[in-house]
């Protein structure tokens, strides 16, 4: 088909267009093959001793630096782990040490303030015998002054009546009225 | 197509005359040492190869450049296709696969420059590439498993009766390797590059020429993915027989 095609052009333009397919012309395979020969030789030689080494080199470079790189950051997310659970142990002990010495502390409180109730409580109980006494004391002798009172006033009201004073049966007559 | 282009119109095709090789310096017969169009070509994928892989690689960089990661690329995905394919005692082979590898992917895509020449669309070339690894693996089997490397033709897993008929064909599909290999090659390369150059043709003819170019992009963009794929098949192939030649047992 393709030599069909070429051998149509050729009607055209005979000089321009050679017969049958360039591909098999053997008159130019020795050259093609030489040629090849070299340009392989010669790629082979560019890998071997430039290309391959060093692009072998460059990858396990990167291969190493990446495992490196993976290992310091598992050591470092390792020490960042250590590093917060002795941070939350601080604190739960901190919070702790708080808890404790509030406890204690409102114990020592509530220890005076009782302390210091019983006290007031023994002091308010003195006290207030003390000023019961003074008011008995006190009663009693009001007691005595309202009879020396009263028996003066019942003999000035019995001398204002033309009455005789006696005066021992007006301090009996008084007597007997403040007890009735 | 011929006929339809001789028709009335008066076309000129000349989709083979791209592959044609001339002295690239004045007239005369081609010698075997002669400097064509050819040997200029081989020695620019030859130039090609050198940058990409010796100075994009020169600085070392951890971070890749551009040029320097393609080169690393195709490092790393010939050596994982030699491994996998040959395993690990093949490594040591790795780089006669790289140069196949990377003479075969630069030609061809070389040869997609406009006005460029393709040198991987000469059967000779091809055939030669093929037969290097066609005798090689054949010489490394014996001298890897002696005798034991007929055992590539005898398939042991196979009933005992048919063996003999299998063997046969083993043997003729083992010499008819080289053949496919690298007409496979050849082949799709110069039927791309003529195919382009036949909707090129059509180009000059008013009524079709934006049907033309549009196939002659479709197609490039065709040649562009046969360009890597044919490389690829060639050198898995290449890894496929250097298998069987250290591992010839079925």
């Amino acid at each position: 088909m393709t030599t069909q095609s070429s051998e149509a052009a050729a009607g055209h333009a005979a000089e321009v267009a050679e017969k049958g397919m360039p591909q098999l012309d053997f008159s130019t395979f020795p050259n093609q093959i030489f040629w090849l020969l070299v340009t392989l030789v010669v790629v082979y030689l560019i890998l071997t001793k430039l290309a391959l080494p060093r692009i072998s080199s460059v990858l396990a470079e990167r291969q190493g630096t990446i495992t490196n790189d993976l290992a310091a950051a598992e050591e470092l997310k390792r020490k960042a782990e250590d590093a917060e659970g002795a941070y939350n142990k601080a604190l739960a002990d901190a919070r702790a040490e708080a808890q404790r010495i509030a406890t204690e502390t409102r114990a020592e409180i509530q220890a005076d303030l009782d302390r210091a109730m019983e006290k007031a409580n023994a002091e308010i109980a003195a006290k207030s015998a003390e000023a019961a006494k003074a008011i008995a004391e006190i009663r009693e002798s009001a007691m005595e002054t309202v009879k020396d009172v009263a028996a003066d006033v019942a003999r000035d009201v019995v001398v204002a009546l033309g009455g005789k004073a006696d005066k021992r049966s007006i301090t009996a007559a008084v007597n007997a009225r403040l007890k009735g | 197509m011929a006929a339809e282009a001789e028709g009335g119109t008066g076309l000129v095709f000349h989709p083979m005359k791209q592959f044609k090789i001339e002295p690239l310096f004045g007239e005369g017969p081609i010698h075997w040492y002669t400097i064509t169009n050819q040997t200029l070509w081989m020695a620019l994928a030859v130039l090609t190869i050198f940058l990409l892989l010796v100075v994009g690689t020169s600085r070392r960089a951890l971070v890749p450049s551009r040029i320097q990661s393609v080169g690393e690329l195709a490092y790393g995905f010939i050596y994982r296709m030699v491994e996998d394919v040959v395993g690990k005692d093949g490594v040591k082979y790795f780089p006669y696969v790289m140069t196949l590898f990377m003479f075969i992917v630069v030609s061809n895509f070389l040869g997609l420059i406009p006005f460029s020449f393709t040198t991987t669309s000469h059967i000779a070339i091809t055939a030669v590439l093929a037969l290097l690894v066609f005798v090689g693996v054949t010489i490394l089997g014996f001298v890897k498993n002696g005798i034991g490397f007929l055992k590539l033709f005898w398939v042991s897993s196979a009933p005992a009766a048919l063996r003999p008929v299998l063997a046969i064909i083993e043997l003729i599909s083992y010499f008819v390797r080289p053949v496919s290999h690298s007409i496979r090659l050849a082949g799709n390369i110069m039927a791309g590059h003529a195919v382009i150059k036949v909707f090129a043709g059509f180009a000059a003819v008013l009524a079709i020429a934006p049907l033309s170019l549009l196939g002659v992009v479709a197609m490039f963009g065709m040649d562009m993915l046969v360009a890597f794929v044919q490389a690829y098949v060639f050198t898995i192939l290449t890894c496929v027989y250097l298998k069987d030649a250290l591992h010839p047992s079925h």
